[in-house]
């Protein structure tokens, strides 16, 4: 009897919100009440790494509301700089040295005691070298199934993410009540830094040892753009034949078009190119306006880290190569022609 | 602790050269009547531990793990033909396949069972390119991790690791026990010989199920759908330099 009533009553007020609007909204408008995201954000040297912001870009389609997360010493003036971008309600800070290096060992701890002070629903960070050796562990401390590398977000418990080195694309739904997630940057563009005001607050900081000790790093310098966020790239394979051709011709055609420099697989293997440069299954994933590559055969595995690329153009002596199978615009010719050719032509312009 | 006890676990994947198919039914990637072999990765951590062997006289045992379908032992011959001292095959089939927190909670059992100190694990399989197990288990088991491993060094309990970073490398220094993930870098795998494969055959091979390590293997996600990714559309092929140039401004890339 009295199940009866309740039942009527609801369908009576459920008619009643029906009438006054439509059903989706007033879903969204309630799941954005309950969802909240945090964004871990990257840092350097207290410098706002720039590429991290990707997750801020992600959490904006899920919803709700988004804290930003950064933690180093100095990152005071981070969490500063970070207010300003579009979409953060707030910033948590932890400042102390000992977060510097990201090393999972004692950030994981410290992210799993602020995301439960805080009840966030959504952990989301870059699929950056930070993000990839961090998140999971935060994951197993949190006991939640990560979702890693995503490239589009569904729902908020249901997201997009390629496999098989991008052969093939997954759709999958999380039972996990708090949801760790890795973002693909190149599929999240960067929110608008500036226009934001959000609240900047000190976290929670449990001050857990790091049994791994950091002890130095070897970062290649360049002043070229950053390979993953470059508008442009150029990328050379196995056809450059060694090293000093390698330096010898991408360099002065990356310059001409201000693009960043990739390389293949086994430009790498061969010793062409440092490690860093790779683009593919195994290396990084790029996707810019337009992606040049000479003496790059498109082995599935390079294709995987390169074929989201709005324009890709390919220089290649072999006409039956894979490659062409994707470029936008292909050239068969000898790359130690048409580069240096293509080099003139364009700075010429 | 005296001794290295290494734990390499192994996967079984669709081989790197075969390009994957989505079925029919959008419901997985095509699996039956395909080439499979051992994760490039994990041949990477088998040959690390090989190696450390070679290195060091410190090595204890090398022991191999795999969960996975029958067809999963194969790959486990493989490891001990390449140098592995006995293997574990915890077999699932595959349309009850773990995910990587499972494997991990798995493999934290292992651990404990064979009183492992170091894991050797690939930093991702080829197939799912998910990238946590050994995040997860360091995690578990509260221990050090040096994920995207280029270079190794063991001397007594001491592991100085060179990693793989967005711009660089990086150098850790860690103590035992630790888990250990391998980039590309890290090493050239060898092939097993032959007298080495016949002398795998004889290696020990024990059988196990989830039941033995009372896990709860219920998956957290749910696939909804596997699709092809947009295929690309035909380009074209210019006859020069200044086609391509051209060609390029037309479709607002230069």
């Amino acid at each position: 009897m009295f199940s009866v009533a309740r039942q009527s009553a609801l369908r009576q007020a459920r008619t009643q919100l029906r009438f006054a609007q439509p059903t989706a909204l007033l879903r969204h408008s309630a799941l954005s009440r309950l969802l909240s995201t945090l964004a871990v954000l990257e840092q350097r040297d207290g410098k706002l790494n720039v590429s991290s912001l990707a997750a801020i870009t992600a959490g904006t389609k899920l919803g709700g509301s988004i804290t930003a997360f950064v933690a180093g010493s100095g990152v005071k003036t981070v969490a500063d700089e970070a207010a300003k971008v579009k979409g953060i309600e707030k910033i948590i800070y932890v400042e102390n040295g000992a977060y510097d290096k990201g090393l999972p060992e004692n950030f994981a701890p410290l992210l799993v005691e602020n995301i439960k002070k805080g009840g966030f629903t959504h952990i989301l960070a870059g699929h950056s070298a930070f993000g990839k050796n961090l998140m999971p562990r935060v994951a197993a401390l949190l006991d939640s199934q990560q979702i890693s590398d995503i490239t589009e977000i569904e729902s908020e418990d249901t997201f997009v993410r390629p496999i098989y080195a991008g052969n093939a694309i997954l759709t999958v739904q999380s039972s996990d009540g708090i949801k760790i997630i890795t973002v693909r940057g190149t599929a999240f563009p960067s929110p608008e830094v500036e226009g934001g005001s959000a609240t900047i607050e000190e976290g929670v900081d449990p001050k857990a040892d790091s049994p791994t000790e950091w002890v130095s790093e070897d970062l290649a310098k360049s002043d070229r753009p950053d390979l993953g966020s470059a508008d442009k790239v150029v990328s050379g394979g196995r056809g450059l034949k060694s090293k000093e051709e390698f330096d010898r011709l991408m360099p002065p055609l990356a310059d001409a078009l201000g693009a960043a420099i990739g390389a293949s697989r086994a430009a790498v293997d061969s010793g062409f190119a440092d490690n860093s440069l790779q683009v593919g299954q195994t290396g990084k994933n790029v996707a810019p306006q337009l992606y040049l590559c000479a003496g790059i055969s498109g082995a599935i595995q390079h294709l995987a880290g390169m074929k989201d690329s709005k324009v890709i153009a390919a220089i290649n002596k072999d006409p039956d190569a894979p490659i062409f199978q994707v470029a936008d615009v292909g050239l068969v010719g000898d790359l130690f022609d048409k580069v240096p050719e293509l080099t003139e032509k364009l700075k010429a312009q | 602790m005296s001794g290295l006890r290494i734990l390499v676990p192994i996967k079984r994947v669709i081989d790197y050269a075969v390009k994957p198919r989505v079925n029919r039914a959008q419901t997985a990637v095509e699996t039956a009547h395909v080439q499979h072999s051992m994760n490039p990765f994990d041949e990477l951590s088998v040959e690390e531990a090989v190696r450390l062997r070679e290195r060091t006289s410190e090595v204890t045992e090398i022991l191999a793990f795999s969960a996975g379908p029958q067809k999963a032992q194969d790959i486990l011959r493989t490891a001990m033909a390449m140098g592995a001292d006995r293997s574990i095959h915890v077999v699932v089939e595959e349309k009850n396949a773990l995910e990587p927190l499972g494997v991990a909670k798995l493999l934290k059992k292992v651990v404990e069972e064979n009183k492992s100190n170091l894991v050797i694990l690939g930093k991702q399989s080829i197939d799912d390119d998910a990238g946590q197990t050994g995040q997860m288990l360091a995690g578990l088991l509260n221990w050090s991790q040096a994920t995207q491993a280029s270079k190794v060094e063991v001397k007594g309990e001491n592991v100085t690791v060179i990693r793989e970073v967005d711009g660089g490398v990086e150098t850790l220094k860690a103590k035992l026990p630790m888990i250990i993930t391998t980039d590309l870098r890290l090493n050239e795998p060898r092939y097993a010989s032959l007298p080495n494969i016949m002398k795998a055959k004889k290696k020990k091979l024990e059988k196990k199920t989830l039941a033995d390590y009372g896990l709860d293997t219920e998956t957290r996600l749910k696939t909804i759908k596997v699709t092809e990714p947009a295929a690309r559309q035909g380009g074209v092929k210019v006859e020069d330099v200044d086609g391509m140039i051209s060609k390029l401004k037309e479709l607002g890339a230069l």
